[in-house]
């Protein structure tokens, strides 16, 4: 697109050939280009739907009622048809996505927040888990978590307990589940009133500090307000409160019945991805914390502020504008690795999606289901950045 | 203002006792390990973590190791560490593959090549980049698939599904990042491109690629791509994986380049067009030399999660490093509690050689380039 001429324009428009006009040439360009894309997507188009003739079949959403025969080996839901095996796929990604994305960010603060710790040890400590964790491929990390610690766990017969409450065996953690009887709808409702209480708190704390200066332990207050209040509610209700502990069963293969079952794959996947995402999010944070001027903290210690309050209310505030939009990108990142779930046998979308395909034969449909769905995550993480950056945006006046 | 008080010391103040000492080991201690009681507890827990996983470690891996043996008899004895005699027995397959023996010589050939391309690019003081270059991504990707190959040239021909180990997982990555380069040049070029249908058209490639898990985008390319070519027409299944993993490649590299490209000050391509440069002369000796300097250390980022990425290759069944680990372990011969574990060891420490090597290497240069201008 050149737009340097070398005629000088003494009289008119300088002449030039149509070939050399920028304008023309990207529209020739532009036109040139859809007629291949056009052309390459009416060929695929064409080659798909004569290669799905000669085998037999057809594109379609009818089968999607048909019974899966197979099971899956944790599911959110009960499931018979094709379309219920894909939403409970969908749904155990989404479990361990969530939970993932939980543990990754509580242990990738703490160890973000100890790499910057003045103490040797603890940053040494650090530095060595974040370069141990993400230099080694996400998908070795699964497999050593799955084969070398779940499953050499030994069998249900001599499963290792935890004080009799959690049992640990290579069919899975057996943790106890807690069963509430009739009445404890008052332990759920002080429950509920605790935190629209301890929210009422926090407002009146910031207001009679904004007017009077008078400080008040709100957290402190609302954390004890939150869990005392189900506490007195099920005392008030008589302690409908009972726990269902995982027995032996007696059937042949020796497994765990009742309680709380986490299988070995879950369990892999979820440590895995938790701790390589940390490895990741430890180092968002550090260098957030340390794009916060030096000044700033220094300024607020004159302003007499403590070492706690200074970090609470000026440089962590700051730090998580720089923090957040890589934040939610690790956690994009952290739902798309959950895929690798196929590597270990943990039933989710993509696996799912495998296994449906090996049945029914139906990839183009499945490709569709599985990137509609993925593209759905990564947009809305998109629209929450985009959003976040807007509001935490500086206000220059 | 006399009834001022005045106060004039008339004795000497005690004298305070001599300041610790602030230098030495227990100075360094006691500044750097235990400021606080809170401070020097974690400093005792966690030392005490750090030397249990440490000296657990090295039991397993040096005192109670078996380091010679012909098969499985020495490391599967009760209470046995690691087994080095089976990786010392499989590493070549390791690196090779089930690539025929006699023929060897040829990935030997591709790999020094590539180590004496490679070296003196990422060296910044060695002369004749550019012909490097040109040479890494044009010549030695042609040079690489003839020798491994085979043919021509009276070379015995080996099909790929015998390509593995190593030398897989350097072609996908090598690949990926060769295709990639280019690839996403003109992606990211297309992005940002005054023209409405070229940048939606960008756009949309880029955001799709990188919104989908690179699995399914490996399941893709070998599932469905021969159902996207003309009946009759067949393709072998590592070159549908390579194509997905480039395409995948690109999709990244070119929101690295673009972040290049934004950070080169409009007046740069002011400048260009004011001397007559047409916009590809523009780019190509204006923009991009200076764009692509600065994402040096972002193209090396993500050339070292490509590698790390080679591994998912294992789920549509090419034997890369941990596909071929995984089916030594099949071996009777060998087959030993311990076997798995140490492969897993000695698997994990050479991935992170690679990739801990390569991302000194970008810190390296992102120091390097950090005195040029900065805006």
């Amino acid at each position: 697109m050149s737009t340097a001429n070398s005629t000088v324009a003494s009289a008119g428009p300088p002449e030039r050939s149509l070939l050399h006009d920028p304008k023309v040439r990207g529209y020739a360009i532009q036109a040139i280009l859809l007629i291949l894309i056009v052309w390459l997507g009416y060929e695929i188009v064409q080659n798909t739907g004569e290669n799905l003739k000669r085998l037999n079949k057809a594109f379609g959403w009818d089968w999607l009622g048909n019974s899966a025969g197979f099971d899956m080996s944790q599911s959110l839901i009960p499931y018979s048809s094709y379309r219920s095996v894909l939403v409970a796929g969908f749904l155990n990604t989404l479990l361990v996505a969530v939970l993932g994305i939980v543990f990754a960010t509580i242990l990738g603060f703490l160890i973000g927040v100890m790499r910057i710790s003045k103490n040797w040890l603890l940053s040494t400590f650090a530095t060595v888990y974040v370069e141990t964790v993400r230099n080694i491929p996400l998908l070795l990390q699964l497999i050593i978590w799955y084969a070398l610690v779940l499953k050499p766990l030994p069998d249900p017969r001599a499963a290792l307990s935890l004080f009799g409450v959690v049992q640990f065996s290579n069919k899975g953690i057996y943790f106890p589940l807690p069963v509430f009887g009739g009445g404890a709808w008052l332990a759920l409702a002080l429950f509920i009133a605790a935190i629209i209480g301890a929210y009422v708190v926090r407002r009146w704390a910031k207001a009679r500090q904004e007017k009077t200066g008078e400080q008040f332990p709100h957290f402190l207050t609302g954390i004890a307000m939150i869990v005392l209040a189900p506490l007195v509610g099920l005392v008030l209700a008589g302690w409908p409160l009972s726990f269902e502990y995982p027995v032996l069963g007696t059937g042949l293969i020796k497994n765990f019945s009742g309680g709380l079952p986490l299988y070995p794959e879950f369990v892999a996947l979820l440590l895995g991805l938790s701790i390589y995402t940390s490895s990741f999010i430890a180092e968002i944070v550090r260098s957030g914390i340390q794009a916060v001027s030096h000044g700033q903290s220094e300024a607020s210690h004159a302003l007499g502020l403590r070492n706690s309050p200074t970090l609470r209310l000026v440089v962590i505030p700051q730090a998580m504008r720089v923090v957040i939009p890589p934040l939610a990108n690790q956690f994009l990142n952290l739902t798309k690795n959950s895929s690798l779930a196929v590597a270990i046998g943990y039933p989710d979308l993509v696996a799912m999606g495998g296994t449906v395909n090996n049945q029914s034969g139906r990839i183009i449909e499945v490709m569709l289901i599985w990137m509609v769905v993925y593209l759905t995550l990564s947009l809305l993480t998109a629209g929450f950045m985009n959003w976040f950056n807007s509001r935490m945006r500086l206000v220059e006046r | 203002m006399t009834d001022m008080l005045a106060y004039v010391r008339t004795e000497d103040a005690p004298r305070l006792p001599p300041p610790g000492r602030v230098s030495g080991p227990v100075a360094w201690a006691k500044e750097n390990l235990f400021p606080t009681p809170f401070s020097g507890l974690a400093t005792v827990v966690l030392g005490a973590l750090f030397l249990y996983i440490l000296w657990t470690l090295f039991r397993w891996a040096v005192i109670d190791a078996a380091w010679t043996g012909a098969d499985r008899e020495v490391c599967s004895v009760e209470g046995a560490g690691a087994c080095w005699p089976f990786i010392k027995a499989k590493f070549g397959q390791w690196v090779y593959g089930l690539y025929p023996i006699a023929e060897r010589w040829r990935v030997d050939i591709c790999l020094v090549v590539g180590l004496l391309t490679l070296v003196p690019l990422l060296m910044p003081s060695v002369p004749y980049k550019l012909w490097n270059i040109l040479f890494f991504l044009a010549v030695y990707p042609v040079m690489t698939f003839i020798l491994l190959s085979g043919g021509v040239f009276g070379l015995l021909p080996v099909d790929t599904p015998s390509w593995g180990g190593l030398t897989l997982t350097l072609v996908i990555a090598v690949t990926g990042i060769v295709a990639s380069f280019p690839l996403g040049i003109v992606l990211a070029l297309g992005r940002q491109s005054a023209m409405p249908v070229v940048s939606l058209l960008s756009t949309v490639f880029i955001e799709v690629v990188r919104g989908v898990p690179l699995i399914t985008v490996l399941f893709i390319a070998t599932a469905m791509f021969p159902l996207f070519l003309p009946p009759g027409w067949k393709f072998d299944e590592l070159l549908m994986a390579l194509v997905g993993v480039a395409l995948f490649s690109a999709a990244y590299m070119a929101e690295v380049v673009r972040g290049g490209l934004q950070a080169i000050p409009k007046g740069q391509h002011e400048a260009a067009k004011a001397l007559g440069l047409s916009y590809w002369k523009m780019m190509a000796l204006i923009v991009l030399p200076q764009a692509l300097k600065i994402v040096i250390p972002g193209i090396v980022n993500s050339f070292i999660s490509l590698f790390k990425d080679t591994t998912l290759v294992t789920t549509i069944g090419l034997f890369d490093l941990l596909g071929i680990v995984q089916l030594g372990f099949q071996d009777p011969k060998w087959a030993s509690p311990q076997t798995p574990n140490t492969s897993y060891f000695t698997l994990a420490i050479l991935y992170w050689v690679f990739c801990f090597g390569m991302s000194r290497y970008s810190i390296y240069t992102e120091r390097r380039l950090h005195t040029g201008h900065k805006r």
